[in-house]
């Protein structure tokens, strides 16, 4: 008896899994080294991009997340794009980085760097950089900002208002 | 007269912004570091005078709270067991704020030094003067500094020996912060090699992601 019961919790247990397993795409957040992420801090058109690197643990760097969002909500349908680059640690891809995009409702593009050998490409993204988090770099064309530390939104759309 | 005054206060204000400016800006390689003096997690004040026999000091600029911190804190325990006895002790230096960080507190240092069962000084910079002259950006940040005892005049016409302190190398512990088995370039240790063998450190200056320090100075700014 006891075995049967615990068979069919075991199915139940599966049946409801199924769901929630195929709801969730797990690249939906792409992983990157950063030869390939590289591309994005380049992008040579109109829109201008506002990429900032942030991770789950990292407190300033959560407290200014809702401000890339809200700016991202005022800016839609306008050529104003936000990349939330987290350096979440490689092997916390699925235990922290998924679930608190999900708990958050993070609308912004996310993707996940996980090159390690940070010293190589830091200088890349602004010579400027320590390498401490968080930092947002805004660029267009030729227009380039660097900031090291957290940044307020009122210094966020004062720059956005006066680039796009 | 009023203008005069004016010029007075306008060459103040530039002298203090022009120091603030300095005091930030942080050492480079071939700079003098200065000395310190610390509370330690045991209660004492240290200072790297009080190692006569060092050869140089590890400073590393660390605390409880950051993932990258923590990621360290065995290669930390390993470094100074390595180059104790080679000269080049580990100071670690705390530069966060605990209003703002209550994890980094002094009370909360003490418990973490005896968690890991850290060998070397875990110092408060309470007034966080330290990390500002030394230009620290970031936990974990080290400063590899190298004693030489120099010639300095004396005030009777003859000639003082003192220590100082020459920055050799800044940055990064090593190029793998989550795995320190697949770690294959170890800057520090690298770096502190190079200085026993009497060479200069090659790289002498690297770049890490890590936690900024926290500063009610600097907040939002």
């Amino acid at each position: 008896m006891k075995t049967a019961r615990n068979f069919t919790f075991r199915m139940l247990m599966i049946l409801f899994a199924i769901p929630v397993l195929a709801g969730k795409n797990p690249d939906r957040i792409p992983r990157m080294d950063f030869d390939t992420f590289e591309s994005l801090l380049h992008k040579d058109n109109d829109t201008l991009y506002i990429v900032n690197f942030w991770a789950t643990w990292c407190k300033p760097c959560v407290k200014e997340l809702p401000d890339f969002e809200k700016i991202r909500t005022e800016y839609n349908g306008q050529k104003v794009s936000v990349l939330l680059v987290s350096l979440d640690f490689p092997n916390k891809h699925e235990e922290l980085l998924i679930p608190f995009v999900d708990k958050n409702n993070l609308q912004s593009e996310v993707i996940h760097l996980i090159d390690v050998d940070a010293n190589k490409w830091i200088d890349k993204v602004s010579s400027s950089w320590s390498g401490a988090i968080p930092a947002t770099l805004i660029y267009k064309g030729e227009f380039r900002k660097f900031h090291e530390g957290q940044m307020s939104y009122e210094e966020l759309k004062t720059i956005v208002e006066s680039e796009k | 007269m009023k203008k005069l005054m004016l010029l007075i206060a306008l060459l103040i204000a530039g002298v203090m912004t022009f120091a603030q400016e300095y005091a930030t800006s942080g050492y480079e390689v071939g700079d003098t570091a200065r000395d310190f003096l610390l509370k330690n997690v045991d209660g004492t004040m240290v200072a790297m005078a009080d190692f006569p026999d060092a050869r140089g000091f590890i400073v590393i600029f660390t605390c409880n709270h950051c993932p990258y911190s923590k990621a360290y804190e065995d290669r930390i325990i390993a470094l100074d067991k390595k180059y104790k006895f080679k000269g080049y002790p580990v100071l670690a230096i705390n530069p966060n704020d605990s209003v703002l960080v209550p994890e980094d507190s002094f009370s909360f240092m003490q418990v973490r030094a005896k968690e890991k069962g850290f060998t070397f000084p875990y110092l408060y910079d309470a007034g966080q003067k330290v990390y500002r002259e030394y230009g620290a950006k970031r936990t974990p940040h080290v400063f590899l500094l190298e004693k030489k005892n120099v010639e300095s005049p004396a005030a009777n016409g003859r000639t003082n020996k003192e220590d100082v302190y020459i920055v050799r190398y800044i940055g990064a512990i090593d190029n793998n912060h989550t795995d320190a088995g697949k770690a294959d370039e170890k800057y520090v240790e690298m770096a502190v090699d190079a200085l026993i063998s009497g060479n200069n450190p090659d790289p002498d200056f690297t770049k890490a992601i890590g936690c900024t320090i926290k500063d009610r100075a600097f907040i939002n700014k």
